[in-house]
Formats: C-alpha cells, sequence, structure tokens
C-alpha cells in the first residue's frame, strides 16, 4: 500500500478497549521483560492483531509508537493490513531504511537482519538505538538458551523454537558492542522475552552443533 | 496506614501526564533499563509543583503507575513529611491508585534521598528523585565533554576527587551521592542517599529507576546489576555506623538521624526510616527512649 493511499477505516481492525490502561499494562509487562531477561511475559487482554503481526508486537506498538518512532515492518506486512492499523492507530512513519527506525519488526528469526544495518546509538548516546520486535515460533521448545547479564539473579534458560547460529552470533555480536547495540523483544502470540543488549547468551541443543 | 484509595480527580488524564509524554518517558526507561547506569535524555513536562520537589521521580512514577499498583513515598526516609505526603495525595487524586506506608505492600515506591532498610523484593520498583544525574558535573561542567568522558569510560577525574579528600581529611569524605559504577561502566550518581546505602544498590532483586526532572534525565539499575562504589585498596569504601542504637526500636542496623533536644547537648539518635522504626515498635523492640 502506498503511504498516500486512503485508509479503509470501514474494515480497520479494533486496537486497545482501553487505551490508557492498556498501554499501561503493555509497557510495564515490557519493562519487566527487559529488566528481568529470559523471564516470559505475558500481555493480558490485547487486541487480535492485524495480519502480519504477532498479537504482542502489535500492543507493544500501540503502546510505544507514535510520531517520533519510525517503524520498519517487513515489506509484505507494511503492505498489508499491519501497515495501515498501526499508520491509523499510531500515527508512526513506516521507514523504508531498517537504519531509521526506532521499532524493527522481524516476523521470523530467519528475518533477523544485519546488525550493523540498524541503528545502534552512538557512544555518546547509546540510547538512540533500535528495539527489535522479532516473532518466534515457540518457548515450549528448541534450542536452550543460557542467559547471563543485569536482571539476572545467576543465569537464567530461555528455550526458543527455531534458534539458529546466526541469531546466537548476533546477540552475541550485539553483546560485544555495549553500550551501543539494539534491544531484542522475541515475542510468541501473547507473550514476550526480552534480550536487552547487556545479555550474555550461549546456546545449546542445536542441530548441528 | 494500610493500602487506602481515593477517588480520581476528574478534569486530568490518569496519572496526570497525557499519552504522548508517557509514551516518549516509557521509551526512555526501556533504554535506561537496557543501558545499566547510562543517562536517558527525555523532554522532561512542567509538573504542578517546582523543580527539586521530584518533578522526575514524579514523571518517572506517573509514566510506571497503573490501577492496579500500590504507591509508597517517603522522603529521607520518612512518610510523614511534607514532600512525601504531598507526592502521595498527588496521585491519590490523579489516578487514584493505593497508597501505603508499609514497604512490603508497595510495588512502586518513590523515594527521595533514602533506599526502605526493609529489603526490598522482585516485583517492587524504587523511583528516586535526583538533582543532578551527573556525577562529573562538578568536576566539568560542559555536557559535551561530560557525555565523551562516559563513552570512554574515563573516570580519572572522580578518583582524583577522592584522592585529594583523602589528602584533606585523611579519608574518602564524601557521605552521600556517593560515585559508583554500575555493571562494570557506566559513573553513576546514587541521588543523595546516604553512602550506606550503596551496598543495597548491589544485586538489589527489585528494579531500581532514577528521574531528574529539571536535568531531564532518567536512568535505571536493573535488578541484580553489579553497583560498585569507588574507593582504593587502602582506603576501602566503608559505610557509616552508629555507637549507639535507635533510641526508640534499638535496631542497631538502621540508618539513624541525630535528633537535637535541647540546647544543653540533649540529643537521640533515631531510625531515618519510620516505617521500619515504628514495625520494630510494634513487634515489641524498645529503645532507651522510647515511650
Amino acid at each position: 500500500m502506498s503511504i498516500h493511499q486512503e485508509l479503509d477505516l470501514a474494515h480497520m481492525q479494533a486496537a486497545f478497549a482501553a487505551p490508557v490502561r492498556d498501554a499501561q499494562t503493555c509497557f510495564r509487562a515490557l519493562l519487566e521483560g527487559l529488566a528481568r531477561p529470559g523471564r516470559i511475559q505475558r500481555l493480558a487482554d490485547i487486541p487480535v492483531p492485524p495480519a502480519g503481526l504477532g498479537a504482542a508486537q502489535s500492543a507493544i506498538l500501540l503502546a510505544l509508537a507514535d510520531r517520533d518512532t519510525p517503524v520498519w515492518l517487513p515489506p509484505v506486512v507494511r503492505s498489508a493490513a499491519a501497515g495501515a492499523y498501526l499508520r491509523f492507530y499510531c500515527g508512526c512513519p513506516l521507514a523504508t531504511r531498517l537504519a531509521d527506525a526506532t521499532f524493527v519488526v522481524v516476523s521470523t528469526l530467519a528475518g533477523l537482519p544485519a546488525l550493523y544495518d540498524l541503528s545502534l546509538g552512538d557512544p555518546e548516546f547509546p540510547d538512540r538505538s533500535a528495539t527489535l520486535l522479532v516473532e518466534v515460533a515457540s518457548f515450549d521448545s528448541g534450542a536452550s538458551l543460557r542467559l547471563r547479564g543485569p536482571g539476572i539473579a545467576d543465569e537464567a534458560e530461555l528455550r526458543v523454537a527455531d534458534w539458529s547460529e546466526s541469531a546466537t552470533a548476533l546477540v552475541q555480536e550485539n553483546r560485544r558492542r555495549v553500550p551501543l547495540g539494539v534491544d531484542i523483544v522475541l515475542t510468541c502470540g501473547d507473550r514476550l522475552v526480552g534480550l536487552p543488549r547487556t545479555v550474555h547468551l550461549t546456546a545449546e541443543g542445536m542441530a548441528c552443533m | 496506614m494500610n493500602a487506602t484509595t481515593a477517588p480520581v480527580q476528574a478534569g486530568y488524564n490518569f496519572a496526570y501526564l497525557d499519552e504522548h509524554t508517557k509514551r516518549m518517558i516509557r521509551r526512555a526507561l526501556l533504554k535506561a533499563v537496557a543501558i545499566p547506569g547510562y543517562q536517558v535524555p527525555f523532554g522532561s513536562r512542567e509538573m504542578p509543583l517546582p523543580y527539586g520537589w521530584g518533578t522526575g521521580g514524579i514523571q518517572v512514577t506517573a509514566a510506571l503507575i497503573g490501577p492496579d499498583d500500590v504507591l509508597k513515598v517517603i522522603d529521607q526516609g520518612a512518610d510523614d513529611t511534607t514532600n512525601a505526603v504531598n507526592i502521595r495525595s498527588f496521585f491519590a487524586k490523579v489516578a487514584g491508585v493505593a497508597t501505603t506506608t508499609r514497604t512490603t505492600e508497595a510495588t512502586l515506591i518513590q523515594t527521595r534521598h533514602r533506599i526502605p532498610e526493609t529489603p526490598l523484593a522482585e516485583g517492587q520498583i524504587l523511583v528516586f528523585q535526583v538533582p543532578i544525574p551527573e556525577p562529573l558535573r562538578w568536576l566539568e561542567p560542559r555536557e559535551t565533554e561530560t557525555r565523551t568522558m562516559h563513552a570512554l569510560r574515563e573516570y580519572g577525574l572522580m578518583h582524583v576527587k577522592l584522592y585529594e579528600d583523602i589528602v584533606r581529611h585523611g579519608r574518602i569524605a564524601t557521605t552521600y551521592d556517593y560515585p559508583v559504577i554500575v555493571n562494570d561502566h557506566y559513573l553513576m550518581r546514587p541521588s543523595p542517599i546516604p553512602k550506606f546505602d550503596n551496598p543495597k544498590l548491589h544485586r538489589n532483586p527489585a528494579l531500581m529507576l532514577f528521574g531528574a526532572g529539571r536535568e531531564k534525565r532518567v536512568y535505571a539499575v536493573p535488578p541484580y546489576t553489579d553497583v560498585r562504589s569507588l574507593d582504593f585498596d587502602d582506603h576501602p569504601f566503608a559505610v557509616e555506623r552508629w555507637e549507639e542504637p535507635c533510641a526508640l526500636c534499638a535496631s542497631t542496623e538502621a540508618y539513624l538521624d541525630e535528633i537535637i533536644l535541647d540546647d544543653k547537648g540533649g540529643r537521640m539518635f533515631v531510625c531515618s526510616d519510620t516505617e521500619y522504626c515504628a514495625v520494630r515498635q510494634e513487634a515489641g523492640h524498645k529503645g532507651a527512649m522510647a515511650p
């Protein structure tokens, strides 16, 4: 859909039922998620997402995206209902370049962008960096990830389906660049897990390791 | 006082701030948590009270608070001083949330210059009111320079300041707002808490957020994060100790305030954390001057 195309309001899906309350609960779950990496948070009472977005991804963007935060969507998602949905409810610009985006939506782990295509902040302002919202297939099966770092008492364990060596490499390279880097939120339906840039990640039990 | 609720005052958005401002503060807080100890700039708003009365802490609390939260506010450890009473009643009015003085009941604790004596737990968030967030500000006035110094972890100047303390006084004379290194990177001001509270910052199970309204910065110490007070091998960091216990609850572990009783040298030492002291007295602990 072109950015200038009329919004089709007749078919626009509903967003938050109570925007003030729902945005607050989503934010708190996300804050808890990033403050306690590896611990799964569930978002309650969130709306059915538009096609192409996960429920948690959509709720996070409804809670936090606005005219100040360019959002990057995979092209196929952007041109579908999700693009119009976010423009209508959040008023956010839809970035065409990854490096311009504050929020980057990734639909599968295989679609993870290269770290250096993203905005990593600069040494004086490492906060001016992207947040990735990555939809994964499951938190109940797949590779076992061990996490250490701020927010984790000792060690946290997390299972992520279809986790790949390139995903491990991206998280480890991201850690190596601290304080620069991106912050990753893994989402699965209405659940989320935070992987901030400070997390040390090691993967076990992957097929070809 | 146990948890109480008040009706919401009409005419305000929930928790006073508009939603666009809340989103901006929330995004800043998320980055603050992801980069422990780093000061994230944010667009601080005019608040209905002057700078210096906790405008930064209030904006952080307003961005966090939800209808299910139970809020506690302390000022120098006390629940019943002007600043604490006003901020508590502000949020009772504009958010209709339950307020409490019990540390263990609270989900959100906004504090001016103390960390409660009762250990915090997971699920609690401590919000600090910060006057000057930049630890290097009195050593280097230029923001452009201090930003570069943080980027390069160039903190020699702060060590020189502490060293000069030792040369002049024979010991590190900084007793509050004592500089710390967070997660082995950023030098951070813990806000003007007594250095007695610095060890509580280290690997605390609660999330700690800091808001500076006038200086327009937020920063964070996530749970279980290493927080090290700066010191030297031959002058290790040490907290204050008192020769006598609290005069009311006989605690030997709390931070004590000295209270002058007359002009003949009479004085007493009492817990600065009023709730901790009251709970101990209810449990039967009696100090030398207990009623």
